[in-house]
């Protein structure tokens, strides 16, 4: 009898976890499929209502149609217009983002390395953190000119203070464990530098960046808002000159897209060199 | 030759309060003893290991390694702390492997020696995972593989054996021995576990409650080759057993009073 029991226990204790396991897939599949249905359900009903709504409760010189905007886009497409724009767009949100996060990771380590330094520029840091960007720009158009410098400069900007921060941040958050155990081992300055601080300090540096891709983007469409000849920010302000909503929407949409994009990829990359975090 | 440590004292001074670690310790331990210190918790072991490994200074006194104060990170020894030191980024192979990529080891010899050790510690089929993944356990063995692959001269080993099962803890206990008997390393190896002092160590140190001080060292005379599977059955053992015992538990007891 009590074996019984016992192998009933044994039989149920392995089984179980299994059944378990397969009805959490399971689950995790449903809701999976239920959000996806979910997303392109709203994605319609904002569409149709924005359609239904123009000309009927709402002037379309205000919100244009999403129809008007995919044409748009399309003839913006096949003309050329649209990579034109947005490749230099692109162009300054990369350049920007690069040298604001490489900037900012090196100085990010130095000062989460040099405690001391770190104190005496502490109050400077923080003030200039405090000053919104967009307000640097117009310096930046003065200092630079209306040429791609200028938006390299705002998005840079932007870009060095959240990578900079972050990986000060996770600089001092090292493990002193770790470093001690590295040098006992033999390990340099520049190999504790590589194999401890700077693997260490990647889940904030990665945060950083991640955050600081949309900030770039938007530092250069603000850039091209003031003073621009090219870009998809100066499409949209001219557009907005004319009172053409149409060319305004169709700039915004490109904008929501590549952002969009962007993170995705982002995501992937974060996943992928946080794997060890398990 | 070996570690010589002389009038060695350690304070901590923490929130500008200050914490008496260590009294007055001299020792010396000669090059190719394997010695072990045992004593209450917090009786200042792990801090004078630390000393010894050159990443806490004393607050008096010195240390003394083959010859040279130690003043800083001492490089010379091989250093498996309480504490879990195996870095979480990287797999269970590249952290085997770090000592011996920080040394400029060839690569096909870095291979060979990563895989010897994975297996003597039985973590073969675990290369690819990240330390995250594994029991406490596996992580010390791990510790343990990184330190004894790059082969220092000198073992400093705090509780290494602490996390493990008892049929785990002899497997390794023999495969010390063994390395230890064929190569003999100094090493320096704290534990709670008398007996696992005793079956190892040619010498035991036993400290005194905190703040520590060294309350009686006592030769092993037990003879190498020792088998820690046997080992505790010879009549001797016993004996060693009780007097260190008879040492050791009143300090323990006083830490419980507190
Ligand atoms: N960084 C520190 N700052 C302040 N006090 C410390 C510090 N490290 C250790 N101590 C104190 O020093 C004493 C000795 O600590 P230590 O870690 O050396 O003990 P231990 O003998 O290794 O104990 P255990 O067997 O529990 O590991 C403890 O009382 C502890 O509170
Ligand atoms: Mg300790």
């Amino acid at each position: 009898m009590s074996a019984r029991i016992e192998e009933a226990a044994a039989i149920g204790s392995v089984a179980t976890p299994s059944a378990a396991v397969a009805a959490w897939h399971a689950e995790q599949g449903r809701r999976r499929m239920a959000v996806l249905v979910g997303r392109i359900l709203v994605g319609i009903a904002i569409i149709t209502i924005w359609e239904y709504a123009s000309g009927r409760w709402i002037e379309p010189l205000f919100i244009s149609s999403p129809s008007r905007v995919g044409t748009r886009l399309w003839r913006w497409t096949v003309t050329g217009q649209l990579w034109n724009h947005l490749s230099i767009t692109l162009y300054a949100t990369a350049i920007g983002f690069a040298i604001g996060s490489s900037v900012g990771f090196v100085f990010g380590i130095l000062f989460g390395r040099f405690k001391t330094i770190a104190d005496v520029f502490d109050p400077y840091i923080t003030a200039i953190y405090s000053i919104p960007k967009i307000a640097l720009a117009p310096l930046f158009i003065i200092w630079f000119g209306i040429g791609i410098e200028s938006k390299v400069a705002v998005s840079a900007s932007i870009v060095f203070f959240v990578v900079f921060l972050n990986t000060y941040a996770g600089t001092r958050d090292v493990n002193q464990l770790y470093v001690h155990s590295t040098r006992i081992m033999g390990g340099s300055e520049l190999d504790i530098l590589r194999y401890v601080v700077v693997p260490s300090a990647a889940s904030w540096v990665i945060t950083g960046l991640k955050v600081s891709v949309p900030y770039a983007l938007v530092g250069t469409v603000i850039g091209e808002f003031m003073s621009a000849n090219r870009g998809i920010g100066f499409v949209i302000a001219q557009a907005t000159g004319l009172f053409d909503t149409t060319s305004v929407f169709a700039g915004l949409v490109t904008l929501g897209v590549v952002g969009a994009i962007i993170n995705v990829a982002l995501k992937h990359v974060e996943i992928r060199l946080l794997r060890w975090k398990g | 030759m070996g570690i010589s440590v002389r009038g060695v004292e350690k304070r901590y001074v923490s929130r500008g309060k200050e914490t008496s670690a260590l009294q007055h310790v001299d020792l010396e331990i000669a090059s190719g003893e394997f010695v072990a210190f045992v004593g209450p918790s917090g009786c200042g072991k792990s801090t004078l290991l630390n000393m010894i490994a050159g990443i806490v200074p004393a607050s008096t006194g010195q240390i003394l390694h083959d010859g040279r104060i130690v003043a800083d990170a001492n490089r010379n020894v091989g250093y498996m702390t309480q504490g879990d030191s195996v870095l979480p980024w990287y797999t269970v192979a590249r952290n085997v492997d770090l000592p011996l990529k920080i040394q400029n080891v060839g690569a096909d010899e870095r291979k060979r020696r990563v895989a010897d050790w994975l297996g003597r510690v039985g973590l073969l089929g675990f290369e690819a995972s990240y330390p995250a993944e594994l029991s406490g356990g596996m992580r010390k063995r791990v510790a343990l593989a990184q330190v004894l692959v790059y082969d220092p001269s000198t073992l400093l080993m705090d509780e290494p054996f602490g996390a493990l099962d008892a049929q785990l803890k002899l497997l390794m206990q023999a495969e010390l021995l063994k390395i230890w008997e064929t190569t003999r390393k100094t090493v320096v190896f704290v534990t709670h576990d008398l007996a696992e002092a005793v079956t190892l160590a040619n010498r035991v140190v036993v400290f005194s409650g905190r703040p520590g001080r060294i309350k009686l060292v006592e030769d092993i005379p037990l003879a190498y080759p020792r088998d820690p599977f046997r080992v505790r059955f010879r009549p001797e053992f016993e004996a060693i057993y009780a007097r260190l015992w008879d040492a050791l538990a009143p300090e323990i007891a006083k830490g419980e009073a507190i």
